[in-house]
């Protein structure tokens, strides 16, 4: 009887717990959506701001969208370059060295706990070294090392759940740890790892401290790395800022911008998943 | 010269961390004949299987000592690639581990990663394979599904045809039959009867039933010992030792 109760008891705390979390969720989709769409047109997707777009005149936010997309696509493939090989070594070259590894998960884990604006200030300095401009280039590079710690633990927490015995089955064909790697390993969590690409991608494009002084702000598109690009949350954050009422209103129709490019990036990474996921064992 | 040695291990010892797993194991392998290593779950059969494809490379914190000769040349003291050797023995584990891709890919991945690409020279061969495991018949039509569709006894025979694909002289084999049906490890058991023929196989099981239907020669093993070894019929109907005794009578398992 009380084992019932208690039963009940806990399945109601999380029953609670849900509801409470998806109540605050939709709250948050819902004031962007219903303040976002008032303002969301056309134009607000296809132009630049005009010289009068932040006093409420006509003009609209491409740069930020184009910027937001330049950058965390650039830095989301640099983080995939580098983190993916990174996860594989630790847990297929490593696969003995326990220790190291552990060391290797605990800084990781470390350093994602770092806020942005740190490796903004960070970016900045390497800036400063190299005598870069705040540019594309810079912003890349800064949310690079942002994302990176992201991207390895994530697919690194995917591959240790691959089985110790496809490792193993692998190895015995006569596969050296690299065919292994990328031919076996990879296929088998590859899956794993678009989620954690995708992870990696919505931190990337959804930071505003690290770009801040890295890639900097302009009503340009860049047509090149040297060139300053403007990215939508900072496009939030300086139209939220403006005692304009309109102007506040379309910070709501960037976010929703961002929401939806958010959405659609989910989406086709689910889609390109489930074609490699029929494969896993 | 009717037995020749295939495998000679030679005075193996294995310490994993402060635990002695292999404890001082001399045996030796004869060519073309089932070996089947025998012991209660624990004793270290796995453990030494891996070894001779040096699959305890993987293993933290281990230290062998001892010799492993196959053909003569001490694998574990050689300058041969790894992965030449591992090549030289085909394995198939407790359960079996498909390759995250499709079963015509499965058998032809070992071929591929030896630089083998020509289309129609693959394509025979992966089809000969599935033949000798008797899995053509069954998967013909569906090669580029995927493996893990497969039931497990499809799989643990796709197995060997891709440790079969890379052509190996040995055929290392871990209770394969233990996840399977029974007639699905009836088929195991008459493949490893036809495949001793052209393979030395070297299976590992504490099922005694099966160890009785198919060893050519025995290893007994207990607690990381090796007790007894011997052509089969001399150790199942006459073991010397008494803890060969007491086992076979099923004294403990
Ligand atoms: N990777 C490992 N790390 C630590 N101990 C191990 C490892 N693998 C096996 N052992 C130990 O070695 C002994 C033999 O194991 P194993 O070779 O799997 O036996 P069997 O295959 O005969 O059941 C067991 O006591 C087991 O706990
Ligand atoms: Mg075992």
């Amino acid at each position: 009887m009380l084992k019932k109760f208690e039963e009940m008891f806990f399945k109601f705390i999380m029953m609670l717990c849900n509801f409470i979390i998806l109540f605050v969720l939709v709250l948050i989709i819902y004031s962007i959506f219903h303040k976002g769409m008032k303002a969301l047109t056309w134009e607000m997707l296809t132009q630049r701001p005009h010289g009068g777009y932040y006093y409420g005149k006509e003009g609209g936010v491409l740069n930020a969208i184009v910027g937001s997309l330049y950058l965390s696509f650039g830095a989301t493939l640099l983080a995939t370059v580098i983190g993916v090989p990174v996860a594989l070594y630790m847990n297929v070259y490593l696969i003995k060295r326990k220790k190291i590894v552990n060391i290797i998960r605990f800084l990781l884990d470390l350093i994602w706990g770092v806020p942005s604006i740190v490796y903004g200030a960070f970016g900045f300095s390497l800036m400063v070294f190299f005598g870069l401009k705040t540019s594309l280039l810079a912003g890349i590079i800064t949310v690079t090392l942002f994302i990176l710690p992201i991207m390895i633990r994530s697919c690194d927490e995917i591959l240790k759940t691959s089985p110790l015995g496809l490792l193993e089955a692998a190895l015995s064909l006569g596969s050296t740890k690299t065919e292994t790697s990328f031919r076996v390993i990879l296929k088998q969590s590859f899956s794993g790892v678009v989620t954690a690409i995708l992870l990696s991608f919505g931190r990337a494009i959804g930071d505003a401290a690290s770009v801040l002084f890295t890639a900097g702000y302009t009503d340009n598109i860049p047509t090149s790395l040297s060139e300053p690009a403007a990215t939508l949350p900072l496009s939030i954050f300086f139209q939220l800022g403006s005692p304009v009422p309109e102007v506040q209103n379309r910070a709501y129709a960037s976010a929703v911008i961002l929401t939806v490019i958010i959405l659609i990036i989910s989406l086709l990474s689910r889609a390109l998943s489930k074609r490699f996921h029929k494969n896993k064992i | 010269m009717e037995n020749n040695t295939k495998i000679k291990i030679d005075h193996l010892n294995l310490y994993i961390g402060k635990q002695h797993i292999l404890k001082d194991i001399n045996i030796e392998i004869p060519e073309n004949k089932l070996t089947v290593i025998l012991g209660p779950s624990g004793c270290g059969k796995t453990t030494l299987l891996k070894c001779m494809n040096r699959l305890t490379d993987l293993y933290h914190d281990v230290k062998i000592k001892g010799s492993i000769y196959i053909d003569n040349e001490d694998v574990l003291h050689t300058s041969t690639d790894v992965t030449e050797i591992r090549k030289k023995m085909g394995l198939l584990s407790q359960r079996p581990f498909p390759l995250p891709m499709n079963i015509y890919n499965n058998v032809a991945y070992g071929l591929k990663i030896s630089g083998r690409r020509n289309k129609k020279a693959l394509d025979a061969r992966v089809e000969n394979y599935l033949n000798m495991v008797s899995l053509w018949e069954e998967v013909k039509d569906r090669l580029r599904e995927p493996a893990s569709r497969l039931s497990i006894g499809q799989q643990q025979r796709l197995c060997l045809a891709r440790g079969l694909a890379v052509d190996p002289e040995i055929i290392l084999a871990d209770e394969p039959t233990s996840a399977l049906d029974p007639i699905s490890s009836e088929a195991i058991e008459k493949k490893f009867a036809e495949l001793k023929q052209q393979y030395t196989i070297v299976m590992v099981t504490h099922i005694l039933r099966q160890a009785r239907r198919i060893a050519d020669y025995v290893v007994f093993m207990y607690m990381g010992e090796v007790i007894e070894q011997g052509p089969a019929d001399e150790v199942f109907d006459n073991p010397k030792m008494e803890r060969t005794k007491a086992y076979l009578q099923g004294a403990f398992n």
